[in-house]
């Protein structure tokens, strides 16, 4: 038999008990209402976003380019996404196109957009669409400037959820990389970018 | 290494060794301490955690109660996302699929991802058997690794270990395995966090090969989902051109939209965090991002004897939090290591046995007991795992595996059996009981409360003594009280014979 056949007729034998009726609709489950977005949940992100050690930079569409290069400001090396919108990119900037690892370990910074923002975790998510890269682009350079849209923020996980494609590769990245594995000291900075700047606009 | 540490003594012989150890005491209550208060905060913020954790409860049910669908959805899925999906009865099927496939490859090496499963399964010392080195990136069980040590916690392995420790670790032998640590690396956390960062960049930017484990996979989408804070596990399942994830069947959820509910249990209840810095999820094979070629493997290894178990089955809702052990009593005091399993404090005392089976082993029979049965575990627990349930169900599969056998016990249970049987056999007990009393008042002392108690009890029944206070035996029975004073009738009201 074949250990496909004999695990799945273990569990069989195993749920004798459970009646062959039984649907797994019939194993009730109810769950906490989910919460409306609305205006207070930008605050509340940019709120929970620095709780994490994390820059937040709010601005208008008019400042963006005044802030961005602020935040780029000691990254001699920046890589971008190879459809970061033109408007966002420095002139300078190299662009991903499916650089090496080793090649990737030699830039020091990385600019892109996101997903969505969750409100009440302070959590940026990357789908890695559109201007946010391969998942490796923004995990092996040592900083990541994030541009996240107010639009884009929504109220909890269970928005969160609902609005994205699990089809997709997902990133969901709260604060910079952290650890708190010595004497439960948290320390913000290990093996992913160490300094995460949100710039969040509108 | 396997479910359980080889030679690792019954619990209360372990943990009397730990108590010793005033160091450890001290790492462990500080740590617990500092987690238990994070946790409290976080929790406290959400507004219907009952009805979440209700939830969360119940999603498991769900799934658990129609695993065999659930599986069979789940690898239909995978296999539509572009992922190869293996199943393994046991440990050495798991360990023989992840060997072959690395072999395949033609490495040397692989780089792992924190993960309970691979841990239980002793894949490390299985890869090495093959010549393959797993190098451990996690911080704790780097640490772990490094100082050939033993994990003791299941969300920070290296709990028992404070900076100093650590510091000196790494100072003798990162150099052995990689690039070495600074000579002039000071104890603060963060210097051995970047020294961790440098050792093991190179390996991550090298490795062709990585292992994982994942917290949830979603039977409807194919979806895994490894849940992580230092980008170690970003690293691995984003850099290597091959991806190998070992997941116990438990670790099924239905559908895409049930994992929101875990999303928000596992990181306040593990970490004490709103959420933790980094999760990742994928769904097999993405082109030109991240691993080219995924497995998943599908790991039994006596879970299905734990579904088995009407009462125990609620174990495998359990999501590797470890909310358990931080606010258990007898765990902040022994530690991980006195459990003897990777699956250590109330958690492991209910999982390792059932995992292996009651009634052929001391130490596994041993851990139901390892528990006051304050409830604190179930009160924490994110999936309302009745741990003290449990475990008491399990003290009765213990004491029915040994029915029988000629122990003290059984032979002292036998004969009170015989004894209270019989009008006139339990009147000469009770005589009996009066004599030897008188004679070990000796040993009497006041107990905390002042309670007069019995000393060591002599021969076989010291051990039962050792750990309990036995009261003081009264001079005189019930029924020679009765007889003596024809049922209180004669009795002289200045007489004391009430406080007897």
């Amino acid at each position: 038999m074949s250990a496909r056949e004999e695990v799945l007729g273990r569990v069989r034998t195993a749920l004798r008990d459970v009646p062959g009726a039984e649907k797994p609709a019939d194993v009730a489950v109810d769950r906490p209402q989910p919460r409306p977005t609305t205006a207070a949940d930008v605050d509340l992100f940019a709120e929970r976003v620095a709780d994490y050690k994390a820059t937040v930079v709010r601005c208008t569409p008019e400042d963006l380019p005044t802030h961005l290069a602020a935040a780029l400001d000691g990254v001699p090396r920046l890589l971008v996404p190879a459809d970061l919108p033109e408007a966002l990119r420095p002139a300078d900037a190299i662009l991903d196109e499916q650089l090496t690892t080793a090649e990737l370990d030699t830039v020091d910074g990385v600019l892109t957009t996101a997903a969505l923002g969750i409100a009440e975790t302070g959590t940026i998510v990357l789908d890695h669409g559109p201007g946010q890269g391969r998942r490796a682009a923004t995990l092996v350079p040592d900083r990541h400037v994030c541009v996240v849209r107010a639009d884009q923020v929504v109220a909890d996980v269970t928005a969160a959820v609902a609005r994205l494609d699990p089809a997709r590769p997902l990133t969901w990245i709260s604060g910079p990389s952290a650890t708190s594995d010595i004497e439960l000291d948290r320390v913000e900075g290990v093996h992913g970018p160490r300094t995460l700047i949100v710039l969040l606009v509108g | 290494m396997s479910a359980t540490f080889l030679g690792t003594p019954a619990f209360p012989t372990a943990a009397r060794t730990a108590l010793a150890d005033t160091q450890l005491r001290r790492n462990l209550a500080h740590a617990t301490g500092t987690i238990r208060a994070k946790r409290a905060a976080v929790v406290g913020e959400v507004d219907e955690w009952e009805r979440l954790r209700r939830a969360g409860a119940a999603l498991k049910d769900r799934t658990l109660r129609h695993l065999d669908t659930y599986l069979a959805q789940l690898e239909e899925s995978l296999t539509r996302a572009g992922a190869t999906v293996h199943w393994a009865r046991d440990a050495a099927e798991a360990n023989r699929i992840v060997v072959d496939i690395a072999r395949g490859h033609g490495t040397d090496e692989v780089v792992k991802v924190k993960s309970m499963a691979t841990q239980e399964i002793g894949l490390n010392e299985a890869l090495e058997a093959a010549g393959i080195h797993a190098w451990e990136t996690d911080l704790a069980e780097l640490i772990v690794q490094l100082g050939e040590d033993l994990p003791s916690h299941i969300l920070v392995p290296a709990i028992h270990r404070n900076r100093s420790e650590v510091r000196e670790i790494f100072l003798r032998e990162m150099g052995r395995y990689g690039r070495p640590a600074p000579p002039d690396l000071t104890d603060t956390p963060a210097e051995l966090a970047a020294a961790a960062r440098a050792h093991l960049r190179e390996k991550f930017l090298r490795a062709k090969v990585a292992v994982s484990g994942a917290n949830f996979a979603v039977a409807e989408t194919g979806t895994l989902a490894v849940v992580e804070s230092e980008g170690n596990g970003r690293m691995c399942l984003t850099l290597p051109e091959v991806l190998v994830s070992v997941v116990g069947i438990e670790k099924l959820v239905p559908t895409w939209a049930d994992l929101d509910v875990f999303l928000q249990l596992l990181p306040r209840s593990s970490t004490g965090e709103r959420m933790n810095p980094y999760t990742s999820m994928w769904s097999g094979v993405t082109p030109a991002d991240g691993p080219q070629e995924v497995h998943v493997v599908l790991l039994d290894n006596g879970r299905t004897d734990v579904l088995a178990d009407e009462v125990g089955r609620q174990a495998l809702r359990c999501i590797r939090c470890s909310a358990c052990l931080n606010v258990c009593p007898v765990y902040e005091r022994t530690g991980g290591h006195s459990y003897g399993s990777v699956y250590p404090g109330p958690i492991g005392a209910i999982l390792t046995p059932m995992l292996r089976g009651v009634g052929h082993d001391t130490q596994l029979d041993s851990l139901p007991y390892a528990s006051s049965l304050c409830g604190a575990c179930f009160e924490v627990c994110p999936v309302r795992i009745d741990i003290p349930e449990v475990l008491v169900h399990l003290r009765t599969k213990v004491v029915d595996a040994h029915r029988g056998e000629p122990k003290v016990q059984n032979l002292a249970m036998k004969a009170a059996s015989w004894a209270f049987a019989d009008a006139r056999r339990t009147a000469a007990a009770e005589r009996i009981s009066g004599a030897v009393g008188k004679v070990l008042r000796g040993t009497k002392r006041r107990a905390p409360g002042g309670r007069g108690v019995l000393g060591a009890l002599p021969g076989p029944a010291a051990a039962w003594s050792d750990a309990r206070d036995v009261p003081v035996p009264a001079a005189e029975s019930f029924r020679a009280w009765w007889a003596r004073t024809d049922g209180g009738r004669t009795e002289r009201q200045d007489e004391d014979g009430g406080a007897q």
